[in-house]
């Protein structure tokens, strides 16, 4: 629709937005914890940028109502929510600067399509298809499984950021309680792909003298591998070019399995990915089967999926409590696009075309019968912001339930 | 009792008889026994030269091999622990002032946020290398006597783990021979951050050989909390007056570096004489004196407090009272004898300990010029690395020492250590490159790693690295005649 490709998100169309359709009360109960406001939401910083671009930090609410009182006041393009401080942020002027701490906050990861530029062939810089979501998908499905297994967090929340990325929110309670320097140690546990674009091999992880994979990086490996075959030797197509499978041959420790992969793949121009990939590991299945020389390939050829499909993390967002983050559900400003929760089950269909845009959603509740307009139902229900919104109420409820049982537990003790 | 322990075996001897069973210690039980006035001083100042220099070893980036030995050196100089085996030594009292020194501390430094944590850090670098240094039975006495929270890792587990945690152990261990315990991930996560150990649903699966990260971890959390306690009990102790002034001394002793042990009375230095100080502070003074003495030269006149400091400084260095009434006197070569005599002698011969209360003062230690009589607008005493301004400061490097192979490429290292507090790390640094050519090199400061904390310490040792130069050229020269006479 061009009319809404020109001018995706006025000021008049985010005010109606704030109004009429963004969930205050969802994002209260998520942030929250409780129906009560707690220190986890007066305390909070949350921070707005207008639509003149002017950073508004340090503010915070004691009520939700007061906080969509305030957004529709100030009509921002964006916010974002920031930790939980000892006193309250809209305080701070007035405090002094060694009572004002970050205190608790979710730990939050950020996987940025950009950082797949190297690899991804179908788009480029902000551009992104349904086809390069496939590197997000692997990312969420691997960063997903290590968190919920390896670290035992249970209340995950996966975000679409609007354009070319996924934020994540992690609201356990001993997530929001974790250090600085935890959560470093985290992110630096979680980080496989390392190095600048200088650094041709990024994945160097193995320990030991026989270097073998930590066992988490290994169990991250084994559902990889079919991402790999059908993501990045199918779908992208990523050796085909020329500078494609030189940077492959770069990967390859066994000089002389490269001179012969590159005398063929020179001659034959049209070989696929997969075909040379079979042809690698031919290559490889001409050494003696328990020959250093197959092992040594074997652990470069796992290094290889590992440098093409294992999560690429922002890592700084994740590094430091008060770190802000755009809040779920805001409208990303370039692209109109709601910043929707995913359901990781299902975010291999996760199409980021077919994401509500705040026009399309005003449009849809214009449409909308007026009879249904009564009150007893919420503006969003009568939109396609209906199913992502009931994701977001579902897991503040379940959230809260834990919440709930926790306080219940621990009153018996007494 | 000792002897019927004795005959009892071994194991039973190393619980017999101790009140403090093993070395390395936690310190959660505080000393509860009556202590004087003295003890509090002295356990507390002792243990503190040991943190300082643990503290100025981070400010110079040693390894934690080269941290490691000298806090070694300085623990057995200033409070050597033996181990339990040593029956010779009487073990009990060694601990009892271990345990009392490191109380004091917690009182002296729970008192703000910095402090806090500068000292955790310094103690848990120190149980750190206590742990690391002590004997393999005495750190598996002492695990044995403490239940670190950490749960044995089942049979079972290790069974359904097994490919996993032999990952974990290089093909060095076998994992049914390895003990596996379980703690949260969050207790150890410097062995998470470099994946030395398995997790699964929160919780960290360590080998026996890693076992360390959780203690050291343990010991700095529990420090923590203690301190932060500690800090809101100490009100209380407020209407102490005996010991609050001997707290707040400590805490400012951190601050400003170690208390100097260094003694004046061990200076049996030969006589100096008064036309010597001129060329002796263009090769031997730290920058304070230094300062003193240029400014002395220019102006002709030192105010009260830059006499004071610049002449016990001298005395200390061996003037005499003579030789020091004529050095003032031709400094001050602007005034009549009849003014020099009536506003000036008095208080040299003050100095001296030949009127009014007759005391024989030291020469001031840094921590006294950093802290005590802040210099005024006006003045030119106090420590050039504290006040000056980096500008100013610069400048004055330069021209003192760029004849002693100062250059300005050094500066800027020098400076950040400054302007990180660390005022006596800045001045040892200069010391280390002015004597670069000596053969002093970077890191040994003044003799054995030991940074300096008095200025007549500076200058003794380095009027002792030029006797001794001089003592090794008059060696081979004889040596050489030696050969000669064959």
């Amino acid at each position: 629709m061009p009319a809404e490709e020109l001018e995706p998100t006025s000021p008049e169309v985010m005010l109606a937005f704030y109004r009429r359709l963004y969930p205050f009360k969802s994002i209260f109960k998520w942030l929250n914890h409780e129906h009560t406001p707690s220190r986890l939401f007066t305390n909070r910083e949350i921070a707005f940028t207008l639509q003149s671009d002017v950073y508004l930090r340090y503010n915070s609410f004691t009520t939700a109502e007061e906080f969509k009182k305030q957004t529709c006041a100030l009509n921002p393009t964006r916010f974002e929510i920031g930790p939980v401080y000892t006193a309250r942020p809209r305080d701070k002027k007035t405090i002094r600067p060694s009572a004002f701490t970050p205190l608790l906050r979710e730990l939050v990861f950020d996987i940025d399509m950009t950082d797949y530029d190297s690899i991804r062939t179908c788009c480029q810089g902000a551009d992104i298809c349904n086809r390069c979501w496939g590197f997000i998908s692997a990312a969420v499905l691997t960063l997903d499984t290590a968190l919920r297994e390896q670290f035992g967090y249970k209340y995950l929340l996966w975000v679409y950021s609007g354009r070319r990325g996924i934020h994540l929110w992690i609201s356990d309670r001993e997530a929001m309680e974790l250090t600085d320097d935890q959560r470093r140690a985290m992110v630096n546990f979680l980080t496989v792909v390392q190095g600048g674009k200088e650094m041709h091999k990024k994945v160097n992880v193995r320990i030991g003298k026989d270097p073998v994979l930590p066992p988490s990086v290994k169990a991250a490996l084994e559902p990889l591998v079919e991402i790999f075959s059908n993501l990045i030797l199918a779908d992208q197509d990523c050796f085909k070019s020329d500078d494609g499978w030189e940077e492959l041959l770069t990967l390859i420790p066994d000089k002389d399995v490269a001179k012969v992969l590159r005398r063929k793949w020179n001659d034959d121009e049209d070989r696929s990915s997969e075909d040379k990939w079979d042809d690698l590991k031919s290559e490889v299945g001409k050494y003696a089967k328990t020959s250093r020389e197959r092992a040594t390939m074997k652990a470069a050829m796992e290094d290889i999926i590992l440098q093409y499909t294992y999560p690429r993390i922002d890592a700084e967002v994740s590094k430091h409590r008060n770190h802000l983050l755009k809040a779920p559900f805001c409208v990303h400003p370039k692209t109109g696009r709601i910043c929707v929760p995913i359901d990781p089950e299902r975010i291999q269909e996760f199409d980021p075309a077919r994401v509500p845009t705040v026009g399309q959603l005003l449009r849809e509740l214009d449409a909308a019968s007026p009879e249904n307009t009564a009150g007893e139902h919420a503006d969003w229900e009568r939109t396609s912001l209906k199913p992502y919104v009931e994701m977001m109420e579902k897991h503040a409820s379940s959230l809260m339930a834990e919440v709930r049982r926790e306080k219940i537990a621990s009153d018996t003790t007494w | 009792m000792e002897k019927l322990a004795k005959t009892a075996g071994p194991e039973v001897e190393q619980h017999s008889g101790l009140k403090y069973p093993h070395l390395l210690n936690l310190y959660d039980v505080p000393p509860l026994e009556d202590i004087t006035i003295e003890e509090f001083e002295t356990c507390a100042i002792d243990r503190l030269r040991v943190l300082s220099e643990i503290e100025s070893s981070f400010a110079r980036n040693r390894s934690f091999d080269e941290l490691k030995k000298i806090t070694i050196a300085q623990c057995n100089k200033h409070i050597p622990m033996a181990e339990t085996t040593a029956t010779t030594v009487d073990r009990d009292a060694q601990r009892r002032a271990d345990v009392i020194g490191h109380f004091v501390l917690r009182l002296a430094f729970c008192r703000s946020e910095e402090l806090r944590r500068r000292f955790v850090k310094a103690e848990t670098t120190l149980f750190r290398v206590r742990y690391d240094s002590c004997s393999g039975t005495e750190r598996k006495n002492f695990l044995n006597s403490r239940d670190f929270a950490s749960i044995q890792v089942t049979p079972d587990e290790k069974t359904l783990y097994a490919p996993q945690l032999q990952a974990l152990s290089f093909g060095n261990e076998r994992v049914a021979t390895t003990e596996f315990y379980k703690v949260k991930w969050t207790r150890v996560p410097d062995l998470v951050e470099r994946r030395k150990v398995f997790l699964r649903g929160g919780y960290a699966f360590v080998p026996s050989r890693e076992q360390s990260s959780i203690i050291f971890q343990e010991f700095q959390a529990r420090l923590e909390k203690a301190l932060e306690m500690t800090a809101k009990a100490l009100p209380r102790l407020d209407e102490d007056t005996r010991l609050m002034p001997v707290l707040g001394n400590l805490s400012q002793a951190f601050l400003a570096g170690v208390p100097s042990d260094w003694s004046p009375a061990e200076n049996n230095g030969e006589e100096i004489r008064a036309d010597m100080i001129d060329e002796l502070s263009r090769k031997h003074f730290p920058a304070c004196m230094r300062n003193l003495q240029d400014n002395l030269r220019r102006d002709h006149h030192l105010k009260h407090f830059g006499r004071l400091q610049y002449g016990l400084f001298l005395k200390t260095l061996g003037l005499s009272i003579e030789e020091a009434l004529l050095f003032w006197r031709k400094s001050f070569s602007g005034f009549t004898d009849d003014q020099f005599n009536k506003n000036y002698k008095y208080n040299i011969r003050h100095s001296y300990g030949l009127e009014g209360k007759r005391a024989n003062y030291p020469g001031k230690s840094c921590q006294q010029i950093l802290t005590s009589d802040q210099p005024g607008a006006t003045d030119s005493h106090g420590c050039p690395y504290r006040h000056f301004s980096p500008d100013n400061l610069q400048t004055a490097l330069l021209s003192m020492y760029s004849s002693q192979g100062l250059t300005s490429a050094d500066l800027p290292e020098i400076l950040s250590t400054v302007k990180a507090g660390h005022y006596h790390v800045a001045c040892t640094r200069v010391y280390e490159i002015t004597h670069a050519h000596q053969g002093v090199k970077k890191g040994e400061g003044i003799g054995s790693g030991e940074s300096v904390t008095h200025p007549n310490q500076y200058s003794k040792e380095s009027r002792n690295l030029e006797k001794a130069l001089i003592e090794e050229v008059k060696m081979e020269i004889d040596g050489g005649d030696v050969t000669m006479g064959v």
